[in-house]
């Protein structure tokens, strides 16, 4: 079937775009309740862009790059022993808004220990570091979309906002999907964890749909016998959406007009 | 054809973002939390001794709204090859070709003393935008870092490229014309050393950089 495009108008553009991101699926930029936030955010609204190639391409990783080890953080930076705490698995599946797997998207990982003190020269909290736990991770999603790492349960910490402050269990996530769009940083949480009401980070998200969206779900199903027990949870990120028509212009039309 | 079905499917909600904390570089660059734990890691050198194209090198900080340098920043870039490619198959500009020698993809944390950051790279070639129309050379940045909800996406332009620069279509979409200023990268020449582009970035209040909405 052919089509021959029109002289004027929507050709050429991207292949394919991402929908037009949701902000109210997102905490605002300012929320004052998270005071780090008050000097950091933007006051001039954000400028809206219509995608270009720099918009929905993004750089391409080959599972050469990742080490065997990069997706077990029992294993990854053990020396004499194994981490302290409990072990866990967390997997999921990464789509998009339409829920179309994400295929080889970097999912980045990292963490505090069972103590809530992270492997890092600027973290001063009292909880003990433990020399067989690193806290960080990376694995590619496979052609489902699906993705899987091992690790230590992390604890809840103390922090400077309120005196009495402390964030509920959480992993970070930085995910790299195959448009530059995409790119997500966010955090996951325990089900069941009684900090997680109270958190100014988290209440920054604005509807309780998504925060429940952060929150990792015990996953029976995959408990490894005798071994670990295991979480759930689901990423999804900005929807691709093909062009309309079936047939694409490959190359720029001559005399298209802006 | 209109593909129906797909236009009716149900469009779930993108997953909130969460601030990137203050312990970023543990994950995403464990050398500057201080361990070493992955055999590659992902850093802010673009190119080896093959990469096409003028090599460059762009340095610059981060303020916030007070004009205190922040020192716990975290900044991706990406960008076309010197010919204008990306290193993508959603880029199929004819007659340009990819790098092999360069991806395009960078990640750099400010120094926690200084508040400096840096990326060796090259300079991009011009890509085709929307309607075939050129784009002045550019890298899009990504900034993330403790108290910022929201990964923040901006531009950086090429002081030497005013005619390319005044062409460009997204830097003509921003209605206030002295803050068109705040994405463009003024180049110096360091005597036998690469050029260097300085860019910083400001978060808000004066002089705030133009962040888009992509």
């Amino acid at each position: 079937m052919t089509f021959a495009p029109p002289p004027l108008g929507r050709f050429p553009q991207p292949d394919a775009e991402y929908l037009m991101r949701d902000t109210t699926s997102h905490p605002p930029a300012l929320a004052p309740a998270y005071k780090t936030s008050v000097l950091r955010s933007p006051k001039c609204a954000l400028i809206s862009l219509q995608q270009s190639l720099s918009e929905v391409t993004a750089p391409v990783f080959d599972a050469s790059e990742l080490g065997p080890l990069d997706n077990d953080l029992i294993l990854n930076a053990a020396k004499d022993g194994l981490p302290v705490g409990e072990r866990i698995v967390v997997h999921g599946y990464v789509h998009d808004q339409l829920g179309r797997p994400v295929k080889n998207a970097l999912v980045e990982v990292w963490q505090c220990n069972a103590s809530g003190r992270y492997r890092h020269k600027k973290d001063q909290y009292i909880g003990a570091l433990d020399p067989n736990f690193g806290g960080c991770g990376r694995v590619l999603t496979d052609a489902n979309g699906y993705y899987a790492y091992r690790t230590i349960r992390p604890g809840p910490y103390p922090w400077r906002n309120r005196v009495n402050e402390w964030r509920p269990a959480h992993i970070h996530y930085a995910i790299s999907g195959n448009g530059w769009v995409q790119r997500l940083i966010t955090q996951m949480y325990f089900e069941g964890d009684p900090l997680i009401p109270d958190c100014p980070i988290l209440k920054s998200v604005p509807s309780e749909e998504q925060v429940r969206g952060l929150i990792a779900l015990q996953d029976r199903s995959h408990f490894v016998p005798l071994d670990s027990r295991a979480y759930r949870f689901d990423i999804v990120l900005r929807g691709h959406r093909a062009t309309l028509f079936e047939n694409r212009v490959q190359a720029p039309v001559e005399g298209a007009s802006t | 054809m209109i593909q129906s079905q797909q236009l009716l499917q149900p469009i779930l909600r993108e997953t909130a973002s969460q601030t990137a904390g203050p312990y970023v570089h543990i994950g995403l660059a464990p050398q500057a939390a201080g361990f070493e734990i992955f055999e590659r890691n992902f850093g802010n050198v673009l190119v080896d001794d093959r990469t096409e194209g003028e090599r460059i090198r762009i340095e610059g900080r981060v303020f916030d709204g007070i004009g205190t340098v922040l020192k716990d920043v975290l900044i991706e870039i990406w960008q076309a090859n010197a010919a204008g490619r990306y290193a993508h198959p959603a880029d199929r500009q004819p007659g340009k070709v990819v790098d092999p020698h360069f991806r395009g993809w960078g990640r750099a944390c400010t120094d926690f003393d200084s508040g400096v950051y840096s990326f060796d790279t090259i300079k991009p070639g011009s890509v085709t935008g929307r309607n075939g129309r050129a784009m002045a050379p550019h890298i899009s940045f990504w900034i993330v870092a403790r108290g910022i909800n929201l990964g923040l996406n901006t531009r950086m332009y090429f002081s030497d490229e005013a005619q390319a620069n005044a062409a460009d279509p997204v830097i003509n979409l921003i209605e206030w014309e002295q803050r068109r200023a705040t994405l463009i990268a003024q180049r110096e020449e360091r005597k036998g050393g690469v050029p260097v582009y300085r860019f910083d970035i400001r978060l808000q209040g004066e002089g705030e950089t133009v962040f888009f909405d992509v």
